[in-house]
């Protein structure tokens, strides 16, 4: 396919799309638990063990499997994130668009609901959230989600309104065109590109919020693993068991540059501004 | 006489491998101090690289000059071979020796600087002054470029000025340190042809007074008449042609040179208008505009009402028959647009009635009436395949995609003079030529009888201009269709137009015969109109300088304006009598 | 209408939808009133009681008059009781925010210190080996979470050198400058160190892209030296994207805290908003809540202000 090319010729392309691809490989290998042990089996003999050829990353202080857990975590805020950002996405589209499209009054209370969402900083209205609904895996995705609406609502508005104001939509008015044809063809076809960057910079964003949350133990709660919350427990061993912090955190680290890397490519591909002088 | 600027066989590439992409390929010229040499092409032609590698700007956007020399005599005496200078000693030049004014006069000055601290600079930087003497000489600057009440006006900033304005400053700039040469690259594309005139004056003016020398950047070889002692033709990065004016004027040796002076348009007062259409008595017309009135409300701040309405059109009225062109002329902001938008259902009108032969338009989207647009890589959606995008309209009508359709859709892909292979293809893989002929053809779909054609060639070079001109003349004879050409350029009207409307601040000035109107104008505004399209004709004509602004079209509400008196000047030709 | 008359406006209409989200969305936790203002305790109380408590807290009334009520309240400074800690909320708040907002200045100083000149730097050395070592650097940066980088610096002292930062107890800045400022610079650091990143790749790009617009090429055309391109004609127009990006950020710094405070055991708002969420502390969380959002909210207005001052075109209205 052109664009998978066009994304591996990109040198960060390259590289955020291999990481993406390995991650969401690990992530499903971790949701259908194929983990080289049991995450949650207790290895009583081998607590705090060191990494090894068994336990790939070492165990923790319930010798439990590292790696296992690991794996787990990785599918866990995959999950998370992808549900989170695919919610966000739906609503943030479907408000954009019609703010844009309809202007006016439903504009103006569309827009005004979204600065009152941003006027709080991302994280305290997550933490918000789940004050009020009870920490647990999908009030995070939940809370992910209300704290993205108001961006991907922006993102599509800003670019609609654009288009809207574009020669070959005035012509489709001169046309008769129905607004349905317009809306799709016309907006939501050239939305594609910047949606699409923009839900790649997202799950970035909402695998850093997973692990912020459950770091802070309001999101994925014991003993379903998580990486926020493997790097909680390695807290107070980090001197004696170093891997307990390390690989957690190197996941983590990865993983969003992955996306970060991956977004960045999709943009210089996908935005005509670029593309227009590489032409 | 001894060259002050002497450049040979000067080769420039860009991108990583220069040799690779050239953009100008071994050109070669001499220039005398205080002569005005015109470098004329298209784009792409290599002639904005040739200018910009005189003073190294092309460094900067990643050219690179690859073989060549250009000898400079300086003040002192001394040459210099730029293409071997260091970057410090090309920074004394820029801005002392050699000053240079652009295209876009709009974005060329640096936003949060105000207009004043702009051109101390140059007398900062190259004079040494400072403080108030800096101040003082740049009021001077601006005296000297004609901008009244330079005082209050050095602490614009560049937003607060209309683009001609603007381009005065840059020439105020440029100009500050009284450089031996300027490079003028387009100076006035952007500009209305009121506002093209007096520049040109003015920069006429200040070579006379100043004695510098000036290379002048255009793609339109009718402006170079006024100006410039020799000409050279650039094409495809080599000079095709070069000597003095008249010379190239008169006698053009080189096929290319031939080909801009006779096939692209050029304004010939009159004599060039079309003369094959006559109305027949007791017509229907295609198309019947009356009393046409587009008004927008300028919003109140937070604690007053509306202040009043922008009157953008202003009870306008014309009828348009089967096969004729009526085009609708004016400058920015006269309203043309807005009354091809407002035909078209685009703007909702304050006032008026339209009629087409079928009868009253109550519905905006009247299939009869089509519209092509100013700007071809704007008007056809990039995500879309040609075939889907000729199908809206069938669409739109209700109608539904069948063998058909797809069979007219390729029979008009061949007449607009387009493969037929096409419709399997995206409208990135089409020139801007290529894609206004799409769109002609999309107009096409619905067998309309009028088509608005808004500034439908202006984007285009003016020899792909030409050839899309003719397209329409050709459609127009073989459809019978009653075209709304709206322009700026009165050149293009000339070869399009049976009859002109001249707007101006949204009301019709001046309408009737297009010979008539571009060869005896009656008005004051079209001559003045008229009188700055530039010509082959005028050779060094000497422009009257005027500073008139063009009246505010903001009205208190309520406002409604005076009955219009017409004069008659003959069977078919009228103009608004002034007060 | 002007940019600054409509931004003006819309601070107080904002603000008040927030209060309303805040106010409601108390209300949402399930259970009632009650047990949402005094927690767990509210389990101990008798029905008498909770009626008796319900008419003090005019929880019995419509919703619409407790809200107004709670609104006037708030205007006087009255944002409720805590229950855990049993002090007026605003003045634990007060007593908690310098802390935070100490931190997040130093952070953003940290920040921009550190990715304007980078930003620049690399704009200046486009597409050479030292822009490209600033971009990975600055990618890496953008890609971690304060709290992991909050964790290496930790492990990394401890390790390494045997230091817990973490040791002691606060010192405020008034009573002993130097010991304050040392117990505050990691934490800045690890909580700008995203910030610096994305400061970093915002002013490089906004000096590429501004570098090749049309004033800078007129510049040099006037033979302006390129030192002075850069500071004087281009980075002016650079910095108006920046600042855009530090008025959000800010929030995020706000919000950032709350891990950041966590991992250091610093006493600070956002340490506060955690432990009120864990312990059902409702009316505090209402407060901080609010609080902090009303900062954010003043943040940007005044960032506006500083753009406003920056770009003329905005000052003036876009074409009259």
């Amino acid at each position: 396919m052109g664009m998978l090319r066009a994304i591996f010729s990109h040198p960060s392309g390259r590289i955020g799309g291999t990481i993406v691809l390995i991650y969401v490989v690990v992530a499903v290998l971790g949701l259908f638990d194929l983990t080289p042990h049991n995450p949650l089996q207790q290895y009583r003999i081998d607590r705090l063990h060191a990494p090894s050829i068994v336990y790939w990353m070492g165990t923790d202080l319930f010798g439990r499997d590292v790696a296992s857990r690991l794996m787990k975590g990785v599918g866990q805020s995959f999950l998370v994130g992808v549900s989170a950002v695919a919610l966000a996405t739906i609503a943030g589209t479907i408000l954009g668009l019609t703010a844009a499209w309809f202007g006016r009054l439903w504009d103006g209370l569309v827009m005004r609901i979204m600065d009152v969402l941003l006027a709080f900083p991302a994280i305290l209205l997550a933490l918000l959230i789940i004050a009020i609904a009870g920490p647990g895996t999908w009030t995070s995705v939940a809370a992910i989600a209300i704290v993205y609406t108001p961006i991907f609502t922006r993102v599509v508005r800003g670019p609609a309104l654009s288009i809207k104001s574009r020669e070959f939509v005035d012509a489709a008015r001169t046309f008769g065109s129905s607004k349905s044809y317009i809306l799709t063809r016309h907006l939501l076809l050239n939305l594609v590109a910047p949606l699409t960057v923009q839900v790649t910079l997202a799950l970035a964003w909402s695998l850093l919020t997973e692990a912020g949350l459950s770091f802070l133990g309001l999101g994925t709660q014991p003993p379903a693993s998580s990486l926020g919350l493997m790097l909680a427990d390695s807290r107070n061993l980090m001197e004696t068991a170093p891997w307990l912090l390390i690989f957690p955190a190197i996941a983590i680290m990865i993983s969003i540059l992955g996306f970060n890397l991956l977004g960045d490519a999709l943009r210089d591909i996908l935005d005509p501004k670029t593309r227009s002088r590489t032409a | 006489m001894t060259s002050l600027l002497s450049v040979s066989n000067l080769r420039v590439g860009f991108g990583h491998d220069p040799a690779k992409n050239e953009i100008v390929k071994g050109v070669s010229f001499d220039l005398a101090a205080g002569e005005t040499m015109a470098i004329v092409g298209e784009s792409g032609s290599g002639k904005s690289v040739t200018a910009l590698s005189i003073n190294r700007l092309v460094d900067f956007g990643g050219g690179k000059i690859i073989g060549g020399s250009i000898k400079l005599t300086r003040v002192d005496g001394s040459v210099l071979d730029i293409t071997e200078a260091k970057e410090p000693v090309l920074e004394k030049i820029r801005g002392s020796e050699i000053g240079m004014i652009f295209q876009e006069p709009m974005t060329s000055l640096n936003p949060v600087l105000s207009i004043g601290t702009q051109i101390e600079e140059s007398f900062r930087l190259h004079r040494g002054l400072t403080g108030r003497q800096a101040t003082a000489a740049a009021k001077d600057a601006l005296d000297r470029v004609r901008i009244p009440d330079a005082t209050r006006r050095l602490n614009y900033a560049p937003n607060q000025l209309s683009g001609g304005m603007l381009q005065r400053v840059m020439i105020a700039t440029a100009l500050a340190c009284n450089p031996r040469l300027l490079i003028a690259d387009e100076p006035t594309t952007a500009l209305d042809v009121t506002v093209q005139a007096q520049i040109m004056a003015l920069l006429g003016e200040l070579k006379r007074e100043t004695g510098m020398a000036m290379i002048f950047i255009t793609h339109d070889i009718g402006l170079v008449a006024g100006i410039a002692d020799q000409i050279m033709v650039m094409q495809a990065g080599q000079a095709v042609e070069q000597g003095a004016l008249s010379e190239v004027l008169d006698r053009p040796q080189h096929p290319y040179t031939q080909h801009l002076l006779s096939a692209v348009p050029h304004f010939e007062s009159g004599r060039a208008a079309r003369a094959d259409f006559s109305r027949k008595e007791k017509e229907t017309p295609a198309l019947d505009v009356d009393g046409l009135v587009v008004r927008f409300k300028v919003k109140g701040s937070m604690f007053s009402r509306a202040q009043g309405s922008v009157h953008a059109v202003e009870n306008v009225g014309f009828d348009l028959m089967p096969g004729e062109t009526l085009a609708i002329v004016g400058e920015s902001g006269s309203g043309k647009s807005t009354t091809a938008r407002a035909i078209l259902g685009l703007v909702k009108p304050t006032r008026g009635r339209f009629a087409t032969h079928k009868g009253s338009i109550t519905d905006a989207t009247d299939p009869a009436t089509q519209m092509v647009f100013q700007n071809p890589y704007a008007s056809l959606n990039p995500r879309l395949r040609i075939d889907s995008i000729l199908a809206e309209p069938v669409i739109a009508a209700g109608g539904r995609v069948t063998n058909e359709t797809r069979e007219k859709m390729k029979a008009l892909l061949k007449r607009v003079g387009l493969p037929e292979d096409s419709l399997e293809r995206y409208p990135h893989q089409f020139s801007g030529g290529q894609r206004q002929r799409l769109c002609i053809a999309r107009a096409l779909m619905l067998n309309p009888s009028v088509v608005v054609l808004d500034e439908a060639v202006s984007a285009l070079d003016v020899s792909v201009q030409a050839k899309v001109l003719e397209l329409l003349v050709d459609l127009q004879k073989e459809y019978g269709l009653a075209y709304l050409f709206v322009s700026h350029d009165m050149a293009v009207v000339e070869r399009i137009a049976h009859r002109i409307a001249v707007l101006y601040a949204g009301q019709i000035v001046e309408i009737g015969n297009a010979a008539s109107v571009l060869s005896n104008p009656q008005h004051s505004y079209t001559k003045r109109l008229i009188s700055a399209v530039p010509s082959i004709d005028r050779r060094n004509q000497h422009f009257e300088i005027d500073t008139r602004q063009v009246p505010s079209l903001v009205r208190p509400p309520g406002f409604e304006p005076p009955e219009a008196q017409w004069r008659e000047f003959g069977p078919d030709h009228r103009a608004r009598a002034e007060a | 209408m002007s940019y600054l008359a409509r931004r003006l406006l819309t601070f107080p209409l904002v603000m008040l939808g927030v209060s309303i989200l805040v106010f409601f969305a108390i209300r949402m936790i399930p259970g009632d009133a009650i047990t949402a203002m005094l927690g767990t305790e509210a389990g101990l109380l008798t029905p008498a009681q909770r009626e008796s408590l319900a008419a003090y807290f005019g929880i019995d009334q419509p919703i619409l008059i407790q809200y107004w009520k709670w609104l006037i309240g708030v205007f006087q400074g009255n944002l409720g009781i805590s229950v855990i800690h049993g002090k007026p909320v605003l003045s634990i708040i007060l007593e908690r925010f310098p802390l935070t907002l100490q931190l997040a200045l130093m952070s953003m100083v940290v920040a921009l210190a550190v990715g304007l000149p980078a930003g620049v730097f690399a704009a200046t050395r486009n597409e050479k080996a030292s822009d490209l070592i600033v971009r990975v650097l600055a990618m890496i940066g953008q890609s971690t979470p304060n709290f992991v980088v909050g964790l290496l610096i930790i492990y990394a002292l401890s390790a390494g050198f045997g230091i817990l930062p973490t040791m002691g107890e606060f010192t405020p800045f008034l009573t002993d400058p130097l010991r304050n400022l040392g117990q505050m610079i990691l934490p800045a650091i690890t909580l700008g160190f995203a910030f610096a990143a994305s400061v970093t790749r915002i002013s490089r790009s906004a000096m590429l892209d501004v570098l090749s617009d049309d004033y800078v090429r007129t510049a040099r055309s006037k033979g302006v030296p390129k030192r002075s391109v850069i500071w004087r004609h281009a980075l002016p127009n650079a910095l108006i994207p920046v600042v855009t990006l530090s008025g959000v950020e800010f929030g995020y710094l706000l919000g950032g805290a709350v891990l950041v405070e966590q991992i250091y055991a610093l006493p600070g708002l956002g340490r506060l908003v955690l432990e009120a969420i864990l312990q059902r502390d409702y009316a505090l969380v209402q407060g901080c809540v609010l609080f902090i959002a009303f900062n954010f909210l003043v943040v940007n207005l005044l960032v506006d202000l500083l753009y406003v001052t920056l770009d003329p075109r905005i000052r003036l209205g876009e074409g009259g």
